[in-house]
């Protein structure tokens, strides 16, 4: 039962995917998918999804250290609100940065149709991935050797890096995977606001789903399964670095 | 605590502050420019029978995918954890497959199978079945992105929580049935509850693939994420607003019982 479900629900469209990304028109397809157009949103994917992938990496760790090993008043809410980007429907965080950052900004800061909206976007949606993966270790970590190393003289920088930091690397790693896999493939939130200027703003997931408005669903497939073919490597590549990690320690 | 109180408030006053600006702030200024046309015009938007038939839609789709996922979650974590079959790294990879793939590449795949020159699209025509721009399409695409959620978290609870007690049922005579409703299911409750909410708010919000599948058509295949989508399009910003407050009261509110339900994150 469980395989039936499964296949019917993820592989059958998956299958449908790969098989029209391959056949009829192979060439054509695979013209459109790699067009200037197609590469420049592929471009602009995969360097914001990168660089906020990193920006996660060093906030989701620090907000997760704070809700671990500080206290104050309210902590419980705050770590609550780190939950919003999963709760909130992403059309309605693009809603939110179109209020905040469109052409009537209570700011001043009109980011409209710009590349930088899309990176504020994606900021926003991949936010609670390495808290939520960080939090658990960093509870269940034992505070005697951070203790052990200060008594020995070590600086809090040195104590962090020499003996948290290995501890935490691969629920790190693991959480911005999950964020780099959801920023490569975001569509609500990035486009409203950054909208589809080719060679500007748009990225691949608005290209595709141009491509399909525009009834080349052969085109659209292949740029998918390109898409696709990437955002995988780079995951088994965060996943090897993960594990190579851990086999050191 | 091996760090110095001024580099304690440091990190907390940039991890508040961080949160706030990305998060808080935009969310808030929603709710604003929602309340700032006054309460009859929040009403009206929400009174029309394009947002009434929108919002019964998207609680109907909801609600199936949710059953649906929970229950499918619930049988495939227990396959994962106390299955034997060899095959069931494969199954856990395929699992994680809506979680790393488009929501706009669902939408087109389901095209690919259930559209009219889709692989299933002649017998769907001959036999009187609408899929593509129909709430069935809508269901599937909604169902798909909202897949893992209950799987993974309930798994690692089967895991943690052991056979013994299962075992120990079984000795004294238990039913399969009776082993499952009395122990395992109270066991994984909590668990099984924040996966049950994390489909409710994927399934929800879904935009993405829904949109391609949908068609978009007002009091049939629109729904709430669709509704704030052609309202904003519209230059209707009023509407998009007070439509896009709904969705996020409702995500508040699912907030709060994930804060609940949430297991508890001391625990690996």
């Amino acid at each position: 039962m469980v395989t039936g479900y499964v296949s019917i629900i993820v592989l059958l469209p998956i299958a449908a995917l790969v098989a029209s990304a391959f056949g009829g028109g192979v060439a054509a397809s695979w013209s459109a998918a790699t067009s200037p157009v197609a590469l420049s949103a592929l471009k602009l994917t995969l360097i914001s999804a990168a660089v906020v992938t990193v920006i996660n990496a060093f906030m989701g760790t620090l907000i997760a250290w704070v809700l671990v090993r500080d206290s104050f008043p309210g902590k419980r809410i705050v770590d609550a609100v780190v939950d919003l980007p999963f709760a909130l429907p992403t059309i309605v965080a693009g809603l939110t940065l179109v209020a905040l950052y469109g052409p009537d900004s209570p700011l001043h800061i009109n980011l409209a149709y710009t590349s930088t909206a899309v990176f504020v976007a994606l900021l926003f949606v991949t936010l609670p991935f390495v808290v939520r993966s960080v939090q658990p270790v960093l509870h269940a970590l034992d505070t005697e050797m951070e203790e052990a190393a200060v008594s020995l003289g070590a600086s809090s920088a040195t104590t962090f890096r020499r003996i948290v930091l290995p501890s935490l690397l691969p629920s790190i790693l693991s959480g911005t995977a999950l964020a780099f896999a959801r920023a490569v493939g975001e569509y609500g939130s990035v486009v409203l606001l950054a909208s589809n200027i080719p060679f500007k703003s748009q990225v691949m997931s608005v290209f595709i789903f141009g491509e399909v408005e525009n009834g080349s669903p052969h085109a659209a497939a292949a740029a998918s399964v390109l898409l696709l073919a990437i955002s995988l490597a780079v995951l088994l590549a965060i996943r090897g670095v993960a594990r190579i990690g851990a086999g050191h320690r | 605590m091996t760090v110095t109180r001024p580099a304690r408030i440091g990190l907390r006053v940039i991890a508040l502050a961080y949160l706030a600006l990305l998060l808080l702030l935009p969310v808030g200024l929603v709710f604003e420019k929602t309340f700032a046309q006054g309460l009859s015009s929040v009403w009206t938007a929400l009174s029309t029978p394009a947002a009434i038939s929108a919002f019964w839609l998207t609680v109907e789709i909801g609600v199936i995918a949710v059953v649906a996922n929970t229950v499918f979650g619930v049988v495939c974590a227990l396959v994962l954890v106390r299955g034997r079959g060899r095959a069931r790294w494969l199954l856990d990879v395929v699992i994680e497959v809506p979680f790393v793939i488009s929501p706009v590449i669902v939408g087109l795949s389901l095209i690919l199978v259930y559209g009219t020159t889709g692989w299933f699209g002649k017998w769907l025509a001959v036999h009187g079945i609408a899929v593509i721009f129909n709430p069935l399409g809508m269901i599937l695409a909604t169902v798909f992105v909202s897949l893992p959620f209950v799987v993974r978290e309930v798994a690692p609870v089967l895991r943690e929580v052991g056979i013994e007690q299962e075992e120990a049922a079984a000795t004294l005579g238990a039913s399969r049935l009776q082993t499952f409703l009395r122990v395992t299911l109270p066991s994984i409750r909590w668990g099984l509850a924040y996966g049950i909410v994390l489909t409710t708010a994927r399934a929800l919000g879904e935009f993405g693939a829904v949109l391609i599948v949908s068609g978009n058509i007002a009091g049939k295949t629109q729904t709430l994420p669709l509704l704030v989508d052609t309202r904003f399009y519209n230059f209707d910003s009023t509407g998009a607003y007070t439509a896009g407050a709904l969705l996020a009261a409702i995500s508040i509110f699912v907030l709060l019982i994930m804060t609940v339900t949430a297991p508890d994150r001391r625990r690996l």
